[in-house]
């Protein structure tokens, strides 16, 4: 499993206060641990320098004041220094009044512009109400420009695009000094302006930064079109040369934001640190997925909460609010309470949470549930079984869950499970699962205590009545992470099974 | 005497027109060598151009450490090292590692100059890492069946090109399967490089089953008397557990017309990646045995320094580099020249 910057900061943390108090020794001590986290989190060296010696001061200095728990202290401190260095928020997109709104992508190879540039004409399109034009600019990649264009055919958004070899005829075409993709882009915007569109997104070929030759161009296409924004489109999984492509990008072309993409990984954010701290531009927007809905605003907050393992719940409920509407949302709370709640609204659910995303990346969001998820393997298919076994009943079946119980329910039982291609045991439990969670979601509302979920344990407690808890809870009770050298073993044993 | 009014004909004017215009050009076209020239000349040999791209120093750490080693190893020398080799995203694991080793050397009195630490740490590297570039396994009997994989945007097409034209350079048949029907226009792009390098190419729908195409590719190759057929997947994230099994499913696929099939599952990696390509190496190797890496884009500034531990916990050595955009910049991995740049 891997060792996110929020698995070695609880690790650091865990050590740091094992003996409860804190010394000027262990904060040392527990510094280190921070560093050495920080480090395999791909932050950079020097922004790990910086961030060491601001959180050291922070904590000397905060060391006399008595009456705080010292652990609380410090983990405030990391977590607003991280907070901080990566803050503040601002998803703004400058818009032009007088023009249509030009934004330009840029970025190196591979970052993720072209996908980058479909997401936000999607946010455009559906959260601001724009009307967005995509330019086709990069002429290196090949296939590139018909990249561009399915995207915009199934985004239903127009992609203005040139041939690449096409030349200017004459005297023009010989004494122009803007490059094609310069001239391209200025087409694009008048194509733009003549069509009734506002917004322009310019997505420019990827390269190395230091190819001096590459970036003259992107130098040509800001100089002719007066880019309004230019974002910067950078893959969250880059290492120690984060800081130096943020850096000549930001230098030569002034960026406005930064777009962190590949948020979907196993990786975690170290790159956002670096390049915040070395560009001092705002990190706009995070890519979580392939998928074009998959962009999300960026908040520093949540970043640095998800860094130090402390779940993401907000986001959760955002995500959430997106696919059930409050009133849904009210009615199916209503339901449960009661005890009315039936099969019915169990699929309803689901539905709702498959829309939400990745159960597992959901389930991550969840205070607590972070250390948990790495022992259990996500397939992405979780519940699809659960949707068999609940679309193999008859409406009558799941609009009364009680037909299904006790022994009469036997038979209807086997039928389900024939017909979801699952097995009695399976449909069983679901339905077991069903009722625990009924039941409990019925205490739960005579308590009128939803929120004790979100305390310490409150996750703890309440899972053996959810599905498939019992096995979270068994697969964290298997003890500690294993070493590397185990997984080694494991590997090495698969070797040999496999040459049998 | 003709009159100045007499040379201004219009068939004059005309020439006169049409010489300033050639005069323009020739000196448009002199000036645009002369500023292509400022061009750093081109570097044919492989490992002359490795060197090169690693040579793009990142500034005087070497300098620090020249300064602070007065023949003693002591917190401010290793502190210097450990910046080197962390900026060169070798990880916090191995560079604890090598240093441990280093003052052990030291203590035992084996270093007493700055060139003998330096020496050390790069006799380290260069064993840890040597020995598999540039060499691939090829099939008894063709064809060579080559699984080309990698995470999203690290070069896995661009790399497939280079690799198409170092077989073409051999003079060997080469077949492209454009098993990417998944991102847009993927199989497009596949598409241009098979015509502009004048090999075939088995291509799929957008949105057809990858293995399908894998299918279609090994029958045409082992019909169609193919050398090497050089299989292109879809970018995916290595925690993604779907996908990484429809990867295994091409392999699997394959076999069912070569046997012996993938001779090789190359994992391309992006050389600005940092810690997390070591996931991607594991998670890749589990799904389909990966065979050997292509670090692409080692011409940027990154050292690409992963690889290190890459190598040295699951044991997938690096067989070529990726030095820039076209189909020539394709170098054999050579860990000499690899990790002189890393200190360069």
């Amino acid at each position: 499993m891997f060792d996110s910057l929020s698995d070695s900061f609880q690790g650091a943390f865990d050590r740091l206060f094992s003996g409860g108090k804190l010394t000027a020794q262990n904060i040392d001590e527990g510094l280190r641990e921070v560093r050495k986290a920080l480090l395999e989190a791909d932050v950079s060296v020097s922004v790990v320098k910086e961030f060491i010696a601001n959180v050291k001061e922070s904590a000397v200095g905060q060391l006399q004041v008595e009456g705080v728990d010292p652990s609380q202290q410090i983990v405030k401190i990391v977590s607003d220094e991280l907070v901080r260095l990566m803050g503040p928020i601002d998803t703004r997109i400058k818009i032009n009044n007088e023009r249509p709104t030009v934004i330009m992508m840029v970025g190196l190879q591979g970052s993720g512009k072209t996908t980058t540039t479909g997401k936000l004409a999607k946010y455009l399109v559906e959260k601001k109400k724009k009307k967005p034009l995509l330019v086709a600019a990069d002429l290196q990649r090949p296939a590139a420009i018909e990249q561009l264009h399915v995207l915009g055919e199934s985004l239903g958004v127009p992609v203005y695009s040139e041939q690449p070899g096409e030349k200017k005829k004459g005297l023009t075409g010989l004494f122009s000094r803007q490059t094609r993709a310069a001239e391209v882009c200025r087409n694009g915007i008048k194509h733009a302006e003549n069509s009734g569109r506002n917004v322009v997104i310019l997505d420019t070929a990827g390269r190395l930064h230091i190819d001096d030759e590459l970036m003259k161009e992107l130098e040509d296409v800001k100089k002719l079109t007066k880019p309004d924004n230019i974002f910067l489109v950078c893959d969250a999984m880059t290492g120690q040369d984060a800081v130096h492509s943020a850096k000549q990008f930001n230098d030569r072309m002034a960026i406005d934001g930064v777009i962190l993409t590949k948020l979907d990984g196993d990786t975690r954010g170290g790159a956002a640190l670096s390049i915040k701290a070395v560009t001092g531009k705002t990190i706009k927007f995070i890519g979580t997925g392939e998928k074009l809905d998959r962009l999300e605003e960026f908040h520093p907050e949540r970043m640095a909460s998800r860094i130090l393992g402390m779940g993401d719940i907000v986001t959760l409920v955002e995500k959430a609010q997106e696919v059930v509407s409050q009133k849904e949302a009210e009615k199916s709370a209503t339901r449960l309470i009661s005890g009315k709640w039936n099969f019915e609204d169990f699929l309803g659910q689901l539905q709702a949470v498959k829309k939400m995303g990745p159960l597992k990346q959901l389930l991550g969001m969840i205070p607590g549930m972070g250390s948990m998820l790495k022992q259990v393997e996500f397939t992405g298919d979780e519940l699809k079984p659960v949707e068999a076994i609940i679309n193999s009943m008859t409406r009558k079946e799941r609009r009364n869950p009680e037909l299904l119980s006790g022994r009469t329910g036997g038979s209807r039982r086997r039928r389900i499970a024939r017909g979801s291609g699952t097995t009695v045991q399976e449909v069983n439990l679901i339905v077991k699962q069903f009722k625990a969670m009924k039941r409990m979601m019925g205490e739960l509302g005579r308590v009128g205590d939803l929120g004790s979920l979100m305390t310490p344990g409150g996750i703890e407690n309440a899972l053996p009545q959810l599905p498939g808890g019992k096995a979270l809870l068994r697969a964290r009770s298997r003890g500690p992470k294993p070493k590397r050298n185990k997984n080694k073993n494991k590997r090495k044993n698969k070797r040999k099974r496999a040459r049998r | 005497m003709k009159t100045l009014e007499a040379y201004l004909t219009r068939d004059n004017l005309i020439a006169a027109g049409l010489a300033l215009f050639v005069l323009l050009t020739l000196l448009i076209l002199f000036w645009r060598s002369r500023r292509g020239g400022e061009k750093e000349p081109e570097i044919l040999d492989p490992r002359e151009r490795l060197r090169h791209a690693l040579g793009k120093t990142r500034g005087g750490l070497l300098d620090a450490i020249r300064k602070t080693f007065r023949g003693k190893i002591d917190e401010e020398v290793i502190g210097s090292l450990e910046e080197i080799l962390l900026a060169a995203d070798i990880g916090v694991a191995t560079t604890d590692a090598l240093l441990e080793g280093l003052k052990a050397a030291y203590r035992k009195g084996e270093i007493q100059s700055q060139a003998q630490v330096l020496d050390y740490l790069k006799a380290h590297l260069k064993e840890k890492l040597g020995g598999a570039g540039g060499k691939l396994n090829m099939a008894e009997k063709p064809p060579t069946v080559i699984l080309v994989c990698g995470v999203n945007g690290c070069g896995k097409t661009t790399s497939i090109a280079k690799l198409t034209y170092y077989f073409a350079q051999q003079g060997k048949k080469v077949l492209l399967c454009a098993s990417d029907t998944f991102r847009a226009a993927a199989v497009d792009q596949l598409n241009t490089w098979a015509d502009r390098l004048g090999v075939a190419i088995t291509r799929g729908q957008q949105g057809a089953d990858p293995a399908s195409v894998a299918h279609d590719a090994h029958e045409k190759a082992l019909k169609g008397g193919f050398d090497v057929l050089i299989v292109d997947t879809a970018g995916r994230l290595h925690n993604d557990k779907n996908l990484m099994r429809e990867l295994e499913k091409i392999a699997r696929v394959g076999k069912k017309h070569v046997p012996d099939s993938p001779h090789e599952v190359l994992l391309v990696l992006d050389a600005t990646t940092g810690q997390n390509a070591i996931r991607q190496a594991e998670a890749f190797t589990e799904a389909i045995q990966v065979t050997g890496i292509v670090l692409a884009k080692l011409d940027g500034t990154a050292k690409g320094g992963m690889i290190v531990p890459i190598r040295e916990e699951l044991g997938i050595p690096v067989k070529f580099v990726g030095l820039g955009e076209r189909p020539t910049d394709l170098a054999p991995f050579d860990a000499d020249t690899f990790v002189e740049g890393m200190f360069s």
